[in-house]
Order: structure tokens, then C-alpha cells, then sequence
């Protein structure tokens, strides 16, 4: 496997329990700085759970326990002295259905940035510019950001989930099967959109979508039934993957 | 005739009576509450009928017959007065001279003869006295004093319960774990079944005395106690739908609030509570229905004078309070009877205008909001 990347995400022997059930079995990956790494793998493998495992999202769901180490930066992640709440604001997330908030689109951008402190509204004006363009969606919005954000399109409305997500300017990016309620020109859009982030974030993508995957990652993990069965450069996957699984899995012969 | 094949089956027979016995009661009971309302209004249009005038003096007649058992419920009150130390509620300066009234004496006095002031003046000028003293010679059906003091305990109630309410409600919705919230939901909303009388009592002899020790009022019954015994019944009510609202907002808006860095309260502040706001002014406005048309216990604890102050600590009697005290005594088809109806068409109107504003114009909205357009 190549090293000639700084590691952001680093887990050892990292498992995941909800309650008596085992989800997540010893898993042990690199995750690359400024590189877009994908999991793909079939319904209920645990793509999701390693996720939420990142940004300890897991914590909210009673009874998960998880043991090993999971590191961000070097720092372990679940360790005494981590505050939530600050690792979540460094680290962002894009889920599968997340609707914006119920406010005008310029206060869903803002939301992220005036939890922590105060800022001039020209900052905000700023940011909610930047941002909006960097998610594609400045042009579509911009003469009605005051409006309610729910009265966008599915397409727009992730687009927008997106650009709040980096208004906060996170060093990770987790997505959570963005693309799997758009269709194909807003799927287009945001696959572009994670090509260009990946200059600025650490991206961590799950997706069903083989072609997405090998189209946007640089590397990809396949997990099955809890457990990483491989992880590589996303070429020699897709081209020549050295486990069986993984093969029957992206061949479609699987799952 | 031969049954074909879409023939109906023998099941579909029970279903039809089983159909037809559900929109047969449920016609009953939207008659009857219909027929209440055509009662009330029927009753309250006394007062516009053209022989009203001519009733001050054929019920002042009636008047003098009942006036022993009359006088002494009222001179209850009035004694009562006088242990509160507040004489002056019945000396209003009507400008009808400085004589007190006869009630203000608290004694079974007979009424003066002054039947000819009394057939000058219609129940309309009446209304606007500043003064309800419904039995006398001369009675003043002032409304002013009691919509003065139903807006004052209504108001006090939920300045204290509205908070209160919802606060519990964001507590139980995002806060609380799931142990504590089956605990806490359910008790909360048991003391809407409590009876209004307990709590009355309640108010009247511990929050009474507590209030009193505390702010060192003149009288111990007055509005403020009153306001916390209504507040009693507002808080299950706003609790309980500000809960429901708060609850049925989708979970992926507290995790995307968490997600990007919020805490739990900033969550609960920021996103939660906006997004169920309707709901929780449709909880309010509920929990003002209810505050303003409880009657036992604004009977019980305000102190039940009808005072046209300003003072929050002062006694006063609510518009509910009112009809339940002297319904149940009044002439029948006299002039405060009609008076009392028109009260009772009062509370009706604001309940109904309330629930109105609550099932029409929040209801869509919360619809809209979750539905997104
Ligand atoms: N809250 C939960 N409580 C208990 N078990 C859970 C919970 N969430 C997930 N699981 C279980 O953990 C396993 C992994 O779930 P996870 O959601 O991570 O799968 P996934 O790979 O994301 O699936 P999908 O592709 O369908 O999103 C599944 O067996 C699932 O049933
Ligand atoms: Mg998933």
C-alpha cells in the first residue's frame, strides 16, 4: 500500500458494538490527507457505522460501546480529554437525507459559523458567498437567500447541506451516500463538486455506486459483514482487486 | 336473482352497521354541542330583545322577593372583603353620589327605594359601570372589573406556566433519557385530569400563605395567587402539545445541528425549538384557553372581588369565576341573568377563537414547514 501520503484517520483493531450485536469487526485503515477515500459494500456491511465512528455521531445511539483506537491527527479520538463537540466542528458531514434546516438558505449556511463566536455580517456575507459557490449553488440562490430553505430542490438542498458543511471550513468530510436520492445532472454536480474540495478536505465517501466510486476516489475500502476486507488505491481495486470477495462484490456477482 | 360474482359479501353487512352507528353518534354529539352553542347565544340575545328595558324594574320587584337569600350569598363575599381588609372594592365612585351601597355594608340591609333612577338606566349603560354589583337597587353590571381581572390572572398564569411548560417539554423531547421521560411525561400529564377543586384548595391554603410570607401582600387571595393555580392547569396543557410538536421534529435536523458542532442546547435553542415553534404556539394559545376558562379555581383562590385596579396583588374576579358563582342563583330571565349569558358568549368566543387559530392557521403551517414548501 502506498505511504507517500500524510495519514489523517488512522484506526487499529478499531470494533463497534450496538448493544450485544457487533457491527464493526478490528478494523485497521489509513485514511490519506486531501484525498477522497470511498467504502462501498453491501446493505448493512458497516460503511456507515465507521463513518459515524469518525465524528463520534455513534455516541447519540444508547448502548454503542466501540474498542481499539481511531486517531485523528494522531490524537485518539475517543480518549478522555476529547471534547465532542470540538471534534465535531473540524470534522463535517454530509448525510444520505438531510433535509436543511427549516430557515432561509443564507441562516442554513451561517448556522455552523455562529455557534462559536460572533461575526460582522460582512464576514458571514463572505463566507455564505464562498461557500455557496464552492457547493455549485451560488448562481441558482443567490437572489434568494433570505427565502426558506426547504423551498429547494432535493438536488439544491443537498448542494446546500454540502456548502453548510464547509462553511465551517472542517479539515474531514464525511458523506454519507450523498448521491443516492439525486438525480444523474445533480449527481454530476456534486461528484464535481468533491473533486475540487478534495484540495482543501480530507473526503471520506460512501456510496453504492461502483462508477461514482471509481470515477471520484483515490483510494477504496470494501467492508462485508462488519469487517474491511480490502483496501487499496482505488485503481487496483476496480482493475485488480487481490481478494475474492471483493471481486465478486464489484463484478456484481455478490450482494 | 342469481348473486354474481361482485355481489356484496356477508361481511360488508356488519361493517355497514357498524359504519352507520359511528356517523350516528358522531352527529349526536356534533348536535349537541351545537345546540349548546344556539343555547348560549340564544339566551345572551335577551339583552338585545326591545322589553329589555323594561325589566329593571319588573326584576327589581323580583329582586326584593329573593332579596334576604340573595343578599346573603353576596354578603359572604362581602364579609370576606372586610376580613381582607379591603372595603373600598365596594365603594367604587360610580359618581352616583358618595353613598355606599347597600352590599358594601355586608349586612342584609334592605335596599333603598330609588326604583326610578333605576328603570333610567338600560343594561347597556350598565356595562360600562366600573363596578359589578349585579344585585342591588341600582346594579351595576360593570364587565370591565372582570375582564380587567381575567386578563390579569391569565396573563400571570402564563407568564409562569407557558415558560415552565415548555421548558419541561424541550427537557423531556431532547434531554431527558428515555427512563426519565417515561416517567416525566406521563406524571405531567396527569395533572391535567387533576381535579381543578384540589388544586383550588391547594392555592387557598399552602400557595395562599407561601405567597403572602413571601411578598407581604395586603390581601392573601388576589391575582397572583390566582395566576400560579391557573398555571397549575396551563402547564400539562402546553407541556403536553409543546411536547408532542417538539418530538415530531425529524431527528436528522438535531443530527445535522450536532454534526457541524452544536451542542445539545444550542440544538435544542436553535434548531428544535424554531422548527416546532408553530406547535408551541398552538400550545400557548391553548394553554391561554385554558387559563382563561377555568373557573374553579380562579373561584377559589383570586380573592373574587371585582376590583378595577391595576395591581396584580390586589383581589380580583375572573369572567369564568363570575358565571360559576352567581349562575346557579340568579332570577331567572332577569337582566343579570342575560348579563351572565353574555359573559358565557364571551368566553365562548375567545375558547373558539383560540382553538380556531390553533387547528386552522398552525396546524397548515406545521404541515407545510415538515412538508417543505
Ligand atoms: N442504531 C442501531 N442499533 C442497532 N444496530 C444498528 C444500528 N445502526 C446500524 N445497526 C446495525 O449495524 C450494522 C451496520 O449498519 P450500517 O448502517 O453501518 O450499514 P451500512 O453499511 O451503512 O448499510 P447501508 O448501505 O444500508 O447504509 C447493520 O447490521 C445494522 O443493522
Ligand atoms: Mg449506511
Amino acid at each position: 500500500m502506498a505511504k507517500e501520503h500524510p495519514v489523517k484517520v488512522r484506526t487499529s483493531d478499531f470494533s463497534v458494538y450496538y448493544g450485544q450485536k457487533q457491527a464493526l469487526f478490528n478494523i485497521g485503515i489509513d485514511i490519506f490527507d486531501r484525498k477522497v477515500t470511498a467504502f462501498i459494500g453491501p446493505s448493512g456491511c458497516g460503511k456507515s457505522t465507521f463513518l459515524r465512528s469518525i465524528n463520534r455521531m455513534n455516541d447519540l445511539i444508547d448502548g454503542t460501546r466501540c474498542s481499539g483506537k481511531l486517531e485523528v491527527d494522531g490524537i485518539d479520538v475517543y480518549g478522555k480529554e476529547v471534547d465532542v463537540v470540538t471534534l465535531r466542528r473540524s470534522i463535517g458531514m454530509v448525510f444520505q437525507k438531510s433535509i436543511p434546516f427549516p430557515k432561509s438558505i443564507y441562516e442554513n449556511i451561517t448556522y455552523g459559523l455562529t455557534l462559536t463566536e460572533k461575526r460582522s455580517k460582512d464576514e458571514l456575507d463572505h463566507i455564505v458567498e464562498t461557500s455557496l459557490k464552492r457547493a455549485a449553488l451560488w448562481e441558482e440562490v443567490k437572489d434568494r437567500l433570505t427565502h426558506s430553505a426547504q423551498g429547494l430542490s432535493g438536488g439544491q438542498q443537498q448542494r446546500l447541506c454540502i456548502a453548510r458543511a464547509v462553511a465551517v471550513n472542517p479539515e474531514i468530510l464525511l458523506m454519507d451516500e450523498p448521491c443516492s436520492a439525486l438525480d444523474p445532472i445533480s449527481t454530476g454536480k456534486v461528484e464535481e463538486l468533491i473533486t475540487e474540495l478534495k484540495d482543501t478536505y480530507t473526503i471520506v465517501l460512501v456510496t453504492h455506486n461502483m462508477q461514482q466510486a471509481a470515477r471520484v476516489s483515490d483510494y477504496t475500502g470494501f467492508f462485508l459483514m462488519g469487517k474491511l476486507i480490502e483496501f487499496d488505491r482505488t485503481r487496483s481495486i476496480f482493475t485488480a482487486p487481490s481478494k475474492k470477495e471483493t471481486e465478486d462484490y464489484i463484478t456484481g456477482r455478490f450482494g | 336473482m342469481s348473486k354474481h360474482r361482485f355481489a356484496a359479501a356477508q361481511r360488508h353487512r356488519g361493517e355497514h352497521i357498524a359504519e352507520w352507528t359511528i356517523r350516528i353518534v358522531a352527529s349526536t354529539s356534533i348536535l349537541t354541542i351545537f345546540l349548546i352553542f344556539v343555547f348560549v347565544f340564544r339566551e345572551t340575545t335577551t339583552l338585545f330583545s326591545p322589553d329589555a328595558q323594561n325589566i329593571p324594574s319588573s326584576s327589581a320587584t323580583a329582586e326584593e322577593i329573593l332579596t334576604p337569600e340573595l343578599y346573603n350569598a353576596d354578603a359572604l363575599t362581602a364579609e370576606e372583603a372586610h376580613e381582607l381588609n379591603i372595603p373600598e372594592v365596594y365603594n367604587p365612585e360610580t359618581g352616583t353620589l358618595g353613598e355606599p351601597e347597600p352590599i358594601a355594608l355586608g349586612g342584609p340591609e334592605l335596599p333603598r327605594s330609588s326604583t326610578k333612577q333605576v328603570a333610567e338606566r338600560s343594561v347597556w349603560n350598565r356595562l360600562t359601570d366600573a363596578a359589578w354589583q349585579p344585585v342591588s337597587s341600582d346594579p351595576k353590571f360593570g364587565i370591565m372589573p372582570l375582564l380587567v381581572g381575567t386578563a390579569k390572572t391569565t396573563f400571570l398564569a402564563i407568564l409562569l406556566g407557558a415558560p415552565l411548560g415548555i421548558l419541561a417539554a424541550m427537557y423531556s423531547a431532547f434531554f431527558a433519557p428515555a427512563r426519565v421521560r417515561n416517567v416525566l411525561k406521563p406524571t405531567i400529564e396527569l395533572l391535567a385530569g387533576f381535579p381543578s377543586v384540589v388544586i383550588g384548595f391547594f392555592c387557598l391554603t399552602i400557595v395562599a400563605t407561601l405567597m403572602q410570607d413571601l411578598l407581604g401582600t395586603e390581601a392573601r387571595l388576589n391575582a397572583i395567587v390566582g395566576g400560579i393555580g391557573l398555571s397549575i392547569t396551563v402547564i400539562p396543557i402546553v407541556f403536553s402539545i409543546a411536547e408532542e410538536s417538539l418530538s415530531a421534529v425529524p431527528k436528522s435536523l438535531r443530527e445535522a445541528s450536532l454534526a457541524l458542532g452544536g451542542t445539545e442546547w444550542q440544538t435544542a435553542y436553535r434548531v428544535m425549538l424554531p422548527a416546532a415553534a408553530p406547535g408551541v404556539f398552538a400550545a400557548v394559545l391553548l394553554g391561554i384557553g385554558r387559563a382563561f376558562g377555568e373557573t374553579m379555581i380562579a373561584i377559589m383562590a383570586t380573592g373574587n372581588a371585582p376590583m378595577l385596579t391595576a395591581g396584580i396583588a390586589d383581589p380580583v374576579r375572573t369572567v369564568a369565576a363570575t358565571i360559576g358563582a352567581e349562575m346557579g342563583e340568579v332570577v331567572w330571565g332577569s337582566d343579570h341573568y342575560g348579563v351572565l349569558f353574555l359573559l358565557g358568549t364571551i368566553l365562548f368566543v375567545v375558547s373558539f377563537g383560540l382553538n380556531a387559530i390553533t387547528e386552522l392557521y398552525v396546524k397548515q403551517r406545521l404541515i407545510r414547514k415538515f412538508q417543505g414548501q
